[in-house]
């Protein structure tokens, strides 16, 4: 037993060495910028694993929640004058009393129903973003969204955001954590294993007690939650928001990070959101050829790697272990 | 008056090229039993194709909406038995997210090959017809009649013929079909075939009307979910009737309503449907 506690704990805590190190090797702006972006697609693509991982519906409504937590931060900050860290919980709160509102009818309905209701919310949410310029700017877009204010310590010093890519790092990586092992306490919590009972089989799960649609309802909420507080965090490291950061295409790009790094696991989302945008940049050269052999990509992962990046490692361990014996 | 009987009939042959895309989609739909995302791209394709072989080459049209047809169904097929059919076992998910990455290689395969521009088609039938008040181009009856004739064969199709009645019964009960001695992986192909021959000629019938671009498959194929959702998934009427009523509500609120959130009209009363009635207008309850 002790030493299965090991074994689950010893490489997400080399990670998470190696995660902190970084900064004593790395000095390129760029990299930091792909580092920090992995943080926040991270924090999105966990997020959404949640509720479609472990809870087993495709919300495809992500993107406008991550939309959602982005304008709420930009516009609480620049039009009411909040600071940065008391704008952050509002955010997530905003973009969590959304998510109650729109599952509470959108969770009656199942499958594909349920994906494509959840797709056609994202796209008014969009559409409202991008039309309502009195308060949102429309398409000319929020700019100068503040950075993090200061945090300061004692004598006299203080940690500085602005600018700053290290400790803008640190931060996005401490949110990736605590995002993480929130999520990863609730998936192993009681509620959690609900989430995976109401997954495999709703009328089985409510024929022992478990309220599905409650089940389903506070996976929800605590995935949007966390998709406003990507989101936020998105808001104030770029500074500037236009409506398209609210679209179906962002959903996509989450759902593929979940996908390909492998869903229903812990490190596979957060694997993918890594390593995708990488790939991403590097195709960068091949111009307009980029878009057409990232979707080769995508197919050959997808059939050839069903269960992802962390699925096919799972995989490989098993045969390994199997062999040995 | 007028202006309701005009925008009714804009509706009307909206609702008519909305309801080919969305009886593809719903064919499909009974194989993959995933919406297919790719469906919209592959409407753009059988546009583009049509639009070259009008102006390149100078074909008649409706040589050229045949010829489309054709080779979209080729497509159509290639595309199941390459990237739909090795993902049959696994979660459907999976199929979703190769749909995705199938949008990502054509349409920017299209504007790799064509360009960024709009397109416009030489003018065809473009005569004016004044009647009652209302005017109409011969080119918008024809879409009508066109789709119509095809959603008719279809439907004859489908509940005389043999084949019809394996695609009703894979779409239905994939073991059953094939304990029953029906070769499903076949249906399969063809049922994509005749899906994305149906999407091709929608994209021919509407190029002429509207521009052809390399996005235009995404605009509609998020109607199309609407109408397969608001027509219950997987139900052959429910896709034809929904697309008309899908057409006529888009203009007459085009017209009446709002012309700023016109575009979200579809989404949102498929919001509101799905509020009240969790599976469709004509979805069975579970």
């Amino acid at each position: 037993m002790k030493k299965n506690i090991l074994k689950t704990y010893l490489v997400p805590a080399i990670a998470v060495i190696a995660a902190l190190l970084v900064p004593l090797f790395i000095e390129n702006r760029y990299v930091y910028h792909l580092l920090i972006m992995a943080c926040i697609w991270g924090i999105a693509a966990t997020s959404m694993n949640l509720i479609m991982g472990y809870a087993g519906q495709v919300n495809l409504a992500h993107g406008a929640f991550f939309g959602i937590g982005a304008y709420a931060a930009g516009l609480l900050t620049l039009k009411l004058g909040f600071s940065f860290w008391g704008a952050l919980p509002f955010a997530c709160i905003i973009a969590a009393i959304f998510g109650l509102l729109v599952g509470l009818p959108a969770l009656r309905t199942k499958g594909s129903y349920f994906a494509i209701g959840t797709l056609c919310f994202g796209v008014i949410v969009t559409v409202i973003i991008d039309r309502w310029d009195t308060l949102t700017e429309g398409q000319r877009g929020l700019m100068g969204i503040p950075s993090p204010e200061n945090i300061p310590l004692p004598f006299g010093s203080a940690i500085t955001f602005e600018n700053n890519m290290v400790a803008t790092y640190y931060l996005l990586l401490l949110f990736l954590i605590l995002t993480v092992l929130i999520i990863y306490r609730i998936a192993g919590s009681l509620s959690g294993r609900t989430f995976k009972a109401v997954r495999e089989n709703e009328d089985l799960a409510a024929s022992i007690g478990i309220s599905p649609f409650r089940t389903k309802l506070i996976a929800f909420i605590a995935s949007t939650f966390f998709a406003g507080l990507a989101g936020a965090l998105y808001a104030s490291y770029i500074g500037f928001l236009s409506p398209e950061i609210s679209d179906f295409h962002v959903t996509f790009e989450i759902l593929i990070y979940t996908m390909i790094g492998g869903i229903g696991t812990m490190a596979g989302p957060i694997i993918g959101a890594m390593i995708l945008p990488v790939i991403s940049e590097t195709l960068h050269a091949l111009a307009a050829y980029r878009m057409v052999a990232y979707g080769i990509l995508l197919v050959m992962v997808i059939i050839f790697f069903p269960s992802g990046i962390a699925g096919g490692i799972k995989l490989l361990r098993a045969r390994w272990a199997s062999s040995k014996q | 008056m007028e202006l309701f009987f005009q925008q009714l009939l804009n509706g009307i042959m909206l609702g008519s090229v909305y309801s080919l895309v969305a009886l593809g989609l719903t064919l499909i739909y009974g194989i993959l039993h995933v919406p297919n995302f790719a469906h919209g791209v592959l409407y753009m394709l059988g546009a583009y194709l049509a639009y070259l072989m009008v102006s390149a080459l100078g074909f008649n049209f409706w040589v050229a909406m045949l010829l489309t047809m054709v080779i979209l169904a080729v497509i159509g097929m290639l595309i199941e038995r390459l990237v739909f059919r090795p993902l049959m076992e696994a979660p459907h998910l999976n199929s979703f997210i190769a749909a995705i990455g199938l949008i990502y290689i054509i349409e920017n395969g299209a504007l790799i090959l064509w360009g960024p521009d709009f397109k416009r088609f030489p003018a065809v039938y473009d005569q004016l017809y004044h009647f009652l008040g209302i005017t109409i181009t011969l080119h918008r009856i024809i879409i009508v009649l066109t789709a119509i004739s095809l959603i008719v064969i279809m439907q004859l199709f489908i509940k005389k013929t043999t084949l019809g009645a394996t695609i009703v019964a894979t779409a239905q009960d994939r073991i059953g079909a094939r304990l029953a001695g029906i070769n499903v992986e076949r249906v399969g192909l063809i049922t994509f075939g005749i899906g994305t021959a149906l999407a091709a000629a929608a994209g021919v019938l509407i190029g002429p009307i509207l521009l052809v671009y390399p996005s235009m498959g995404s605009a509609l194929i998020l109607k199309a979910f609407v109408i397969i959702i608001l027509g219950g998934m997987g139900s052959i009427p429910g896709a034809i009737i929904g697309g008309f009523i899908l057409g006529i509500i888009e203009s007459l609120g085009g017209g009446y309503l709002t012309t700023q959130y016109n575009e979200v009209l579809a989404f949102g009363v498929l919001v509101t449907v799905l509020a009240i009635r969790p599976t469709g207008l004509f979805g069975k309850a579970h």
